[in-house]
């Protein structure tokens, strides 16, 4: 694989069209810049890691995807993300499409407060899905390494389950609606090790079909779980505010082992700040 | 070494903090004792009343009493009109303000957004719940016996019951908000990053967990419109009617009204008829609560 670089972006290789790109993207909260001039393509097929200190703007970068920030009265996007070439942010182009091919697991385990079936039902449902439900959730299920686990309790709460089992419940269920690209926002957060070791699994397994974004605080899941690693970091303006920005684009082994950064190789090395 | 920063900050622990916890367990006591007061003196004074309407109303309350309409002659007076007068009024008063207070909630928390006008309509419906009801009656006086005569058929049910309608609305909004607020907003987040448009989110997912709550607040809304009296004196529900409603514009006339009627004439037989016709209405609230009761119950159960 080719790996240059050019000074407006990271172009990580050039023998395939990324799925996701962005270029020069700027977020403002009201009139507050949060994140600025963020650069990246995202390939198919391949885990990409957000790691950085808290508050640089990783979520924020991580919505504007699937324009989740939209939700957000004052959020503002700037600058262009295109998805397959196409720019996410023109007019004519519907969030609610564009949300059922980019798919979102959240920090916070947040099953349906319905069966485990309803939950996994719900999101084919409403995007048309005209196949055998019994078996897309089946299929859902397995693809999320939970079916074993409540395959006899399928008309059970989905908040019955354990806080890692919840976890790949909202997995299956943003994989049943057959997204493309998959957000995940620290969604190992709140597991204990082995659910979090579970899902790390699962992450290898998905991007055999899916592409994977994946925010994480934790450097060695970074460095486990994906194949490329975008470092962010935040400067604090004159007047106290953090502006967050990217810092370091590049395949994993090279931000953990050879980074160009000083700051990205204080960061991952622990002796940020 | 450990042992000593152990002692240390023991020692420093009770330098800086007094627990105090006999004081505290004081204050805890105290304030037991004045919610208990409290408790018990509304209790008290409700207990008092009810007996004294039972006392009073028990010997009347029988079969006769509530299938016969009104009459000069205390013994064969009766309320049929006005219980059935009261339960046509619910029924209508439900179905006009369950849609349009549950709509406007529901707009009002999801749809509109944060701009001047909306903030004006929600602080005018706030205030709305505070207006006293004799206002509403003179609303409806105007609006739905006048002005929508030919429609309302002047002094009805309808007029009587759109009237009673609008004075428990703002409650039912504010209660669907509150109710829609309570939904965690990680469940409608959930839903958008599937792909859900803000319906199929509302409707499938944050209405069903809403409910119980929009049904509490809609059936106390409606106890306390059918206990009304103030504004439907005011447009002219009439206070002796002795034939049964055939549709919503007929001619009307509701508990109260009847037992307003009854305690103003100075026969004492009268005024034990008026117990009798507020246990009636009494009865007739406590089986709305339970129907509220129950129907929570039932949506809650879900999940
Ligand atoms: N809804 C919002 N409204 C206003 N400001 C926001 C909002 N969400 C985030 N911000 C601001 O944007 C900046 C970036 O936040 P963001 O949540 O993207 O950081 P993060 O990198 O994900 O942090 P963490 O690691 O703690 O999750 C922060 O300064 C935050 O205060
Ligand atoms: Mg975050």
């Amino acid at each position: 694989m080719v790996t240059h670089k050019t000074t407006e972006q990271a172009s990580l290789t050039d023998t395939e069209k990324p799925v996701l790109r962005a270029k020069r993207v700027d977020v403002y909260y009201g009139n507050n810049l949060a994140v600025r001039e963020v650069s990246l393509d995202i390939f198919q097929h391949k885990v990409i890691a957000f790691i950085g200190p808290s508050g640089c703007g990783k979520s924020t970068i991580l919505r504007c995807f699937n324009r989740m920030n939209d939700l957000v009265p004052s959020a503002k996007v700037k600058g262009e993300i295109t998805f397959k070439g196409k720019d996410i942010y023109a007019p004519k182009v519907d969030p609610v499409e564009l949300r059922s091919q980019i798919g979102m697991v959240f920090q916070k385990p947040n099953p349906f407060p319905k069966s485990i079936y309803e939950n996994i039902a719900f999101g084919a449902r409403i995007n048309g899905y005209k196949g055998d439900m019994d078996q897309l959730i089946e299929e859902s299920l397995k693809k999320a390494a939970l079916w074993d686990e409540v395959k006899d309790k399928l008309k059970q709460s989905g908040l019955a389950l354990s806080g890692g089992q919840q976890q790949r419940l909202c997995i299956a269920r943003a994989i049943a609606v057959a997204p493309e690209v998959i957000l995940m926002d620290e969604p190992c957060s709140a597991l204990d090790p082995i659910s979090t070791l579970k899902i790390e699994e699962l992450i290898q397994e998905l991007k055999l079909q899916y592409t994977i974004i994946i925010v994480t605080h934790n450097m060695q899941q970074a460095s486990r779980v994906s194949d490329y690693t975008a470092f962010y970091n935040a400067e604090a303006t004159d007047d106290g505010d953090k502006i967050g920005y990217l810092v370091e684009y590049d395949d994993t082994e090279t931000i953990f082992q050879s980074p160009q950064q000083q700051a990205t190789q204080e960061y991952v090395s622990g002796r940020f700040g | 070494m450990i042992e000593k920063t152990a002692q240390n900050s023991n020692h420093d622990r009770s330098n800086l903090y007094d627990t105090a916890l006999k004081k505290r367990y004081g204050i805890d006591n105290i304030f037991a004792v004045a919610t208990w007061s409290a408790i018990s003196i509304s209790v008290i004074v409700l207990a008092v009343l009810l007996i004294d309407v039972c006392i009073d109303g028990i010997p009347k309350l029988n079969w006769n009493f509530l299938t016969s309409f009104p009459s000069r002659n205390p013994e064969e007076a009766g309320l049929l009109s006005a219980l059935v007068g009261t339960i046509w009024m619910m029924i209508t008063v439900a179905a006009v303000s369950f849609p349009l207070g549950v709509g406007a909630g529901i707009y009002l928390e999801e749809f509109a957004s944060d701009n001047w006008f909306n903030r004006l309509v929600e602080i005018n419906i706030n205030n709305l719940a505070g207006v006293p009801s004799i206002i509403y009656g003179l609303l409806g006086l105007q609006v739905f016996v006048r002005l929508f005569e030919p429609m309302t058929g002047g002094r009805s049910i309808l007029s009587g019951s759109l009237t009673i309608a609008l004075l428990i609305l703002p409650v039912i909004i504010v209660s669907t908000r509150e109710a829609l607020r309570s939904i965690p907003d990680s469940l409608r987040l959930a839903g958008y990053a599937l792909g859900a448009t803000k319906w199929q989110i509302i409707w499938e997912h944050i209405f069903p967990l809403a409910i119980p709550g929009i049904l509490t607040g809609t059936i106390l809304a409606l106890s306390r419109g059918i206990g009304e009296t103030a504004p439907l004196i005011t447009i002219g529900a009439l206070t002796f009617i002795s034939f049964l409603p055939e549709n919503l514009q007929s001619a009307f006339t509701v508990l109260p009204i009847q037992i307003f009627n009854w305690v103003s004439r100075p026969q004492p037989e009268f005024h034990d008829l008026a117990a009798a016709g507020i246990i009636v209405l009494m009865v007739v609230l406590m089986v709305m609560n339970a129907g509220a009761i129950i129907l929570r119950n039932k949506f809650q159960k879900k999940f």
